[in-house]
């Protein structure tokens, strides 16, 4: 009972060691603020790659693919059926991306991929990226009347309402053309009345005699873009806009073609000698993940125009033919088991296969996150470290000035294990209010970081969250509680360590000589 | 011996509950069976003792023999110096001798386990020094609760706490503090903390007490009024006490006086 009321006595009639554990309180602070944030960057990371990746890809090496995904999806369900709750035969090529724009072809290199757009949607969250709202609940390669991206206010007009008002501009720019180039005829016709007659052929060549008939007949099928599309096509939102500033610091987005516009695409064809196919997608919706790797570089379009036009299919026998297979698994699912079990049943030697969870695929950028997170912990940790000498110090002075108090406490009975105990309880008190202040206002930090982000913002002029540099509205956080419970356990037991030395010398005084101590 | 480790099981609570409703003095009279036997209570048999002070070794005591009988009041007087700390330090088992031994109720207590000592100065001994040794933090009632508080753990403290805070405001009324059970030591003058301590001293019904200096800092009428509680004390309670001093005045209002010089006891 004495050590609970010296060390509580102690606790609040000793402020110098109040202010030994604000160290500890601004360790345990900052260590809750920077996990947060980490374990909040890496959640929505973990998020946005699983929800892109799907759970497990069965890639072919070459970028021919293999033959007949239906075959391999009907082995697959009988290796491990149980746990597939989703499949879809994709494909995957490097391609180039030609985007027109002011009459200049601006050249992106994307990873063009083939969907079937029922099941992919199944199998990863691809739908729930895309800005059309109609698209998010159910794909489509056909080009909206409108309503793209509601939320957004930037976002320029787009769908068909677009696409014939581009069609009538470029109508009108036509026939203006059309008529300079007729007024520039008649000059110059009007220009040569005072000449000699010279050129034969300046009235013109001589008309073509089947041109005539075949301009009326073609007319019906020739392509219309104010009514019709050319096939689908869903681009990342980088690859056809930059994120940048405007005049007045505000970031916005510039879109170099929006759903209604025409692009092109090169892609190499599947065969012995690959050559480059070229062929007029539209756009008919964008892909946002937030990720920008996949956003700076993924392309769909319908699997079977993709296999058509890179002759991925055998008309003959009706095979067709794909780069990878995508699964999603059931929830609860093992993911490293399936993924032994489909290696088993595909194995490399026969099968030239490569087969992934998305983790796998991941590994390195999710290592190094981690890492990062472990750093940054030890190197906190240090400075709580640092504050347990700050606390020896603090308590190797409290324990000299109470040197006569632990005199009268032992003369009175108090045995040495119960004057130790009441330096390691102050220890354990004193850590327990340092890192509680700690948990508070970590707590409090990362529940308002956004608001502090900006307030700080407003003081020093400096953005300190850039989202165009991270893709990320809003500074990510989550706070873990094993995290929390962590760093609390850790910075208490560091009070400890640091309070049991002078505890010890406490304990061991000789009670005449601390008695005698003036 | 063997009474010796039958006390030693003892607890305060115990000891409380068997004295009934407590504390007699200064209305009841003394118990009579412990006057009558005069048995030896606490008594040193060749005790030295030395003190080292870099190389030197400082003799203190050499060869110290004396006997405290149950209920007497002794006044250990001597120059300063001479060891006469030392010496009830040694009988209460604060510090032990280099040679000798020192019973208590028969039995010897200076080379007992460090638990048992602990129990000794705990339970038997009440210790009053000549600068009070109060525990600044605490007020006056907490300090003379401290001896219960270190005898009980957390929980059967918690339970008897009301007991002990009576029996505390009682002590502290007879030493004449009633009106300062609140105040921290700072704000207590001299006489006032050596009556805290006295009243600390007593709380667990002590069977000896140890005064070092009671006297020593304060002006010759507090000191007066300190004597008069112990004489009282002696008288009503039959209470041993074995007090030090260097002031002939204060020594002679005991019942013996030791002296000690040149570290033995000189004849009186």
């Amino acid at each position: 009972m004495y050590k609970l009321l010296l060390s509580w006595r102690y606790l609040r009639t000793r402020y110098i060691a109040l202010a030994s554990i604000i160290s500890v309180t601004l360790g345990v602070a900052t260590l809750i603020v920077v996990n947060s944030v980490m374990a909040g960057f890496t959640k929505e990371m973990h998020n946005r790659l699983h929800s892109i990746l799907s759970d497990i890809v069965l890639e072919s090496h070459s970028l021919d693919g293999f033959a007949d995904p239906q075959w391999h999806m009907e082995q697959i369900r009988q290796v491990c059926g149980d746990d597939i709750a989703g499949m879809t035969p994709v494909i995957h090529v490097p391609a180039l991306l030609r985007i027109p724009f002011r009459g200049d072809f601006h050249t992106r290199q994307i990873n063009l991929i083939g969907v079937d757009k029922t099941t992919y949607a199944e199998v990863s969250d691809f739908s729930q990226y895309l800005l059309h709202p109609e698209n998010q609940s159910r794909v489509s390669f056909l080009l909206r009347e409108s309503g793209y991206a509601p939320g957004r206010k930037d976002f320029p007009p787009s769908g068909w309402e677009h696409r014939r008002m581009q069609a009538m501009y470029e109508k009108a720019l036509e026939e203006q053309r059309h008529e300079i180039a007729a007024a520039a005829k008649s000059d110059a016709s009007l220009a040569t009345n005072n000449r000699p007659p010279a050129d034969p052929y300046a009235a013109g060549v001589p008309k073509d005699p089947y041109s005539g008939s075949g301009e009326s007949e073609l007319a019906g099928t020739i392509f219309d873009p104010a009514t019709e599309q050319n096939t689908g096509v869903i681009l990342g939102i980088a690859t056809c806009s930059i994120r940048g500033r405007d005049a007045d610091g505000e970031v916005r987005d510039f879109y170099l073609c929006r759903p209604g516009d025409d692009v092109q695409v090169y892609f190499p064809n599947a065969g012995s000698s690959p050559k480059p196919v070229s062929c007029s997608l539209t756009v008919v919706d964008l892909y946002e993940s937030k990720m920008s790797e996949y956003d700076a570089s993924f392309a769909f379009m319908p699997i079977e125009k993709l296999q058509e036009l890179r002759g991925m299919f055998d008309p003959l026998t009706n095979t067709t033919y794909v780069t990878s297979i995508q699964m999603k698994l059931k929830p609860g699912a093992d993911l490293n088991a399936v993924r032994d079990k489909l290696r088993a049943a595909f194995p490399a030697d026969q099968y030239p296969y490569r087969i992934e969870t998305w983790r796998d695929l991941q590994g390195p950028l999710l290592a190094a996150v981690q890492m990062e997170t472990t750093i940054l912990n030890i190197l906190l940790f240090l400075i709580i470290a640092v504050a347990g000498f700050g606390i020896l110090a603090t308590f190797f002075m409290i324990v000299v000035e109470k040197t006569r108090d632990i005199g009268i406490l032992k003369a009175l009975g108090a045995p040495s294990r119960g004057v130790m105990s009441i330096f390691l309880s102050y220890g354990v008190s004193l850590g327990a209010v340092g890192s509680g202040v700690g948990l508070v206002l970590g707590l409090l930090f990362v529940t308002n970081i956004n608001d502090i982000a900006g307030w700080l913002e407003w003081i020093t002029g400096h953005e300190v969250f850039d989202p165009t540099v991270y893709y990320f509205q809003e500074i990510p956080t989550s706070i873990q509680p094993t995290m929390v419970v962590g760093v609390m356990v850790g910075s208490v037991l560091v009070a400890v360590l640091a309070s049991v030395l002078p505890a010890l010398r406490a304990a061991r005084l000789h009670p005449v000589a601390a008695l005698r101590y003036e | 011996m063997d009474n010796f480790y039958g006390l030693a099981t003892r607890t305060s609570a115990a000891k409380q509950s068997a004295a009934g409703p407590h504390v007699t003095f200064p209305e009841n009279a003394p118990a009579p069976s412990r006057a009558a036997k005069q048995e030896v209570l606490l008594a040193a048999h060749g005790v030295e003792k030395s003190y080292r002070k870099g190389k030197h070794v400082v003799p203190v005591l050499l060869g110290v023999d004396f006997e405290i009988a149950d209920g007497e009041f002794v006044a250990i007087v001597g120059q300063s110096g001479s060891g006469k700390s030392t010496l009830l330090h040694l009988l209460g088992t604060l510090d032990a001798p280099d040679s000798g031994e020192i019973h208590f109720e028969g039995g010897r207590i200076d080379n007992l386990p460090t638990s048992s000592r602990d129990l000794l100065r705990n339970q038997y001994f009440g210790m009053i020094f000549q600068f009070y040794h109060l525990l600044p933090e605490l007020s006056a009632l907490e300090n003379v609760l401290i001896p219960n508080m270190i005898a009980d753990g957390t929980f059967r403290y918690w339970r008897n706490r009301r007991q002990y805070r009576e029996r505390a405001e009682h002590l502290l009324e007879l030493v004449g503090l009633s009106h300062r059970l609140k105040h921290k030591p700072r704000e207590l003058s001299g006489g006032e903390m050596q009556r805290a301590a006295i009243a600390r001293a007593l709380i667990a019904e002590p069977q000896v007490l140890l005064a070092d200096e009671p006297t020593g800092n304060l002006d010759s009428k507090t000191g007066e009024e300190i004597m008069e509680i112990l004489r009282t004390l002696n008288a009503d309670q039959n209470l041993t006490i074995v007090m030090v001093t260097h002031d002939a005045a204060i020594a002679s209002q005991a019942d013996r006086i030791v002296r000690l010089a040149e570290g033995r006891v000189q004849a009186a």
